[in-house]
């Protein structure tokens, strides 16, 4: 058992290593040292972490490049806000509208009483269920129709962007059922809990912290098992995969399924720590910027992916609160710097030296020891010899 | 005696120097203002000599080039604030945070201004979009927001002030108007598919078959972005509406009325009543696509009084001559001037006393570039509406004028 959790869900020494770091990081020092806005932007960073962690499993094991991953985002947000959004319309909340009782844009869009597929939204079961059946249910849709036929590669990029365009589309054009354009807005309670206090602002960063490390290691059980492995066997070369006489398409449909449960996670949990949630979500472009995070992060490093979207988005931030009329400009530099000098991200820059530091630790504690050796020697009456020796190991 | 009377007069002399330094300490503790803990009790970024504001607009992205002009204005009108001494003896400052056309940024940047800025007030937001994300943040923070773009109504917060026109102030005057000089009966309603349009147009519908008893031929909404008005126009074409009645917003505008202009559909021949154009729109769509179709708005970039010439000269003086002058970028300058008035009613920064003064409903601003208006206690101004017909040129002439007109958000029988 003990094995198991170390082997499986660390990753072994150097896994489990950098998952422990990973959770110094976000569980203790971010808390420490940020105040709450701070601290509250980068629980909602988190968030966009779920869906690149995803996209380490699809795209950089999978080889499935999947530019819609915002609907899954999208559909778990969603599904999360109906449920705060009955909540806050309340009769009491909502008597200055036509109809009370029913949410504020139904109002306007002279809705007179609930649509059917909002009823059930009311339960808190339901609607927990439902941020994970829902997108799996989605992918497995579309995962089948596309994977079955063997349809890959830029095609699945290019049709996975076409859904995403017409979701919102049809959320922006439905907007007496969705909230339209704006969205669903003025979230306030869940069970009568206030999720726009500060104490519920900590309480929700750290359990949408826990859940992201429990996300990681959910991944690392997957890559480390017999499946991660067929994974990279069906990147490098499918057809071999499939001539060994492995159905590729099932297992293509489990990654996809997989990864968007775990972006409809993150949708919902950011839908409990902004307070709303809105089509531009959904859309293409959150969907590519989230393939740009894992990017960043490194495709091939689920804690890299977590890296590379805290440090895209700080980026964003930071840059766009000191130049507010400059900053795209800067962020589109560091993508581009990022991708010309460091294909494979943070994680590959980091492999890359920690190998050299590794190295330089170990000769720099031969040096050190031998130095020790040199100076013991430097005492007087042994003068003679050491200084040229001294001088070879420098 | 007399050394006695020189000595009273020396200190008589010493007593009325120290009674004037005195004043004049008075008098230089007055123009520095109130001390800092009587105007600001809740813990803004006020010191006894500035006070922070907050001015939070898209820089980047599709609404920038709506934007620029409001934040240019509200920028203009707290220069010209603190160049008069400023607000109860305080500088204005001003932070400026880019909302990117998105609306979640809004809701972000507006938390960031409120909690770790502690501004005083926001100028800012643009669309109802980027509003209704900012609104709950405002109302948890208990922030002040001046909202300057003409609306949808059905909102009033305690927490906004909104300069711009609610949908009725805009709708109902144009409407009368174009049907008393125009003789309309028939009317083809066209917006762009969200809130604001769907809104206007739900209450342009109710006043044309209740009130003026005339009759919709045709509502047609077309999404954000849309290019392609062909079907459209081919179903005006056979309905023959004695009025369009326009709301397309955006970019989408430059194709909406290049393909009517194509299509033989122009000013000569057609009345269209659009309420969704003002100067900043027809630098995109060009004055010659345009040319004898009316706007209704509350201001033209020509209107012709002291106040406004005044402004359209400061305008172009500090953002260049080519700059244009929209209705928006006009109610983006009553806030700061409107936040002005209500500080120093209430002697305090506190966003509830400002409110509170606010909600009296009689600020008021003979010096707006509009003419006189003036704060409701609903949070919404009075003004009037005009009616423009577009020129060559770019610009409007003004046809009709209405007298001010009361705010009403939650219009009853237009719901």
């Amino acid at each position: 058992m003990k094995s198991f959790f170390y082997n499986k869900l660390l990753g072994g020494k150097q896994g489990a290593i950098g998952l422990l770091v990973l959770a110094l990081v976000i569980l203790v020092v971010f808390p420490l040292t940020l105040d709450l806005f701070r601290l509250n932007l980068v629980g909602k960073y988190l968030t966009y972490a779920f869906v690149a962690v995803g996209l380490v499993l699809l795209w950089g094991y999978g080889g499935i490049l999947s530019l819609g991953q915002g609907i899954f985002f999208g559909l778990g947000g969603y599904c999360m806000a109906m449920f705060l959004k009955l909540e806050a319309s309340s009769p009491e909340n909502t008597s200055i509208q036509s109809t009370p009782g029913i949410p504020d844009f139904m109002d306007w869009n002279q809705l007179t009483h609930l649509p059917w597929f909002w009823k059930p939204f009311e339960s808190f079961g339901f609607t927990l269920i439902a941020i994970l059946v829902i997108p799996t249910v989605f992918a497995f849709i579309v995962g089948y129709a596309m994977f079955k036929r063997r349809v890959g590669g830029v095609y699945f990029a290019i049709i996975t962007q076409a859904i995403a365009l017409i979701l919102t589309v049809l959320i922006v054009g439905q907007q007496g059922y969705t909230g339209g354009i704006n969205g669903i807005t003025d979230l306030r309670t869940l069970h009568g809990w206030d999720i726009r206090e500060d104490s519920a602002k900590y309480t929700l960063y750290f359990v949408n912290a826990f859940l992201l490390l429990g996300c990681v290691m959910l991944g690392r059980y997957v890559l480390t098992s017999k499946f991660g492995r067929l994974l990279l066997a069906m990147r490098d070369k499918e057809d071999r995969v499939r001539f060994s006489g492995y159905d590729v398409s099932t297992f293509k449909i489990f990654v996809f399924c997989l990864a968007a449960v775990i972006s409809a996670i993150g949708g919902a949990m950011f839908t409990l720590q902004v307070g709303f949630m809105s089509p531009s979500f959904v859309g293409i472009v959150p969907s590519i910027e989230m393939v740009i995070f894992a990017a960043v992060g490194g495709r091939m490093s689920l804690i890299g992916a977590v890296y590379g979207t805290l440090l895209v988005n700080f980026g964003k931030t930071l840059f766009s609160e000191s130049f507010p009329a400059l900053w795209l400009f800067l962020i589109g530099g560091l993508f581009i710097a990022v991708v010309m000098f460091f294909p494979n991200g943070l994680a590959g820059i980091y492999a890359k030296y920690s190998q050299q530091l590794a190295a330089c630790v170990k000769s720099g504690r031969g040096c050190a020891r031998s130095l020790v050796e040199k100076l013991r020697s430097l005492r007087p009456g042994s003068r003679t010899g050491a200084g040229s020796q001294a001088g070879e190991s420098l | 005696m007399n050394l006695k009377h020189t000595a009273g007069l020396l200190r008589h002399a010493k007593r009325s120097l120290l009674i004037l330094s005195l004043c004049t300490l008075g008098v230089g503790a007055a123009q520095a203002g109130p001390p800092t803990a009587q105007v600001n009790t809740t813990g803004l970024a006020v010191t006894d000599d500035t006070v922070k504001v907050g001015i939070l607009h898209s820089l980047t992205g599709t609404m920038a080039i709506s934007e620029t002009g409001a934040q240019e204005a509200e920028k203009l009108a707290i220069e010209q604030i603190n160049n008069m001494g400023g607000i109860l003896g305080r500088k204005i400052q001003i932070i400026q945070e880019d909302g990117a056309s998105d609306w979640p940024t809004f809701a972000e940047k507006s938390r960031k201004l409120l909690v770790n800025d502690k501004v005083a007030a926001v100028f800012g937001c643009w669309t109802s979009a980027s509003r209704k994300a900012a609104l709950p943040v405002f109302e948890k923070e208990n922030g002040l927001l001046y909202y300057p773009t003409f609306y949808e109504g059905l909102e009033q917060s305690h927490n906004v002030i909104y300069t711009g026109q609610e949908a009725t102030q805009q709708i109902l005057a144009g409407l009368d108007w174009v049907a008393r000089e125009k003789g309309a009966k028939t009317f083809y309603l066209i917006g762009s598919d969200y809130i604001w349009p769907r809104t206007s147009m739900k209450i342009a519908r109710k006043h044309i078959e209740n009130v003026l008893k005339g009759k919709v031929v045709g509502e047609e909404y077309k999404p954000l972005g849309n290019t392609s008005f062909g079907s459209v126009i081919n179903k005006i074409r056979l309905k023959k509406p004695d009025v369009i009645y326009a709301a397309v917003v955006g970019g989408s505008n430059v194709a909406w009325f290049k393909q009517l202009k194509a299509a033989g559909i122009t000013g000569k021949k057609q009345t269209l009543l659009t309420i969704s154009v003002t100067e900043d729109e027809v630098l995109g769509i060009g004055g010659e696509n345009l040319k004898g179709f009316y706007s209704v708005m509350k201001y033209f970039e020509s209107l012709d009084n002291e106040n406004n010439k005044a402004f359209v000269k400061a305008f172009k003086a500090k953002w260049g001559a080519d700059s244009v002058i929209g209705d928006v970028t006009q109610a983006a300058y009553l806030g700061p001037w409107l936040w002005k008035a209500a500080v120093e009613r209430a002697g305090s920064f506190d966003v509830d006393k400002v409110v509170a003064e606010s909600e009296k409903g009689d600020i008021e601003l003979s010096t707006a570039p509009e003419g006189y208006v003036k704060l409701h206690a609903n949070h919404h101004l009075w003004s009037k509406t005009r009616v423009a017909r577009w020129g060559d040129d770019g610009q409007a002439t003004v046809v009709f004028e209405s007298g001010l007109i009361e705010p009403n958000p939650f219009p009853k029988g237009y719901q």
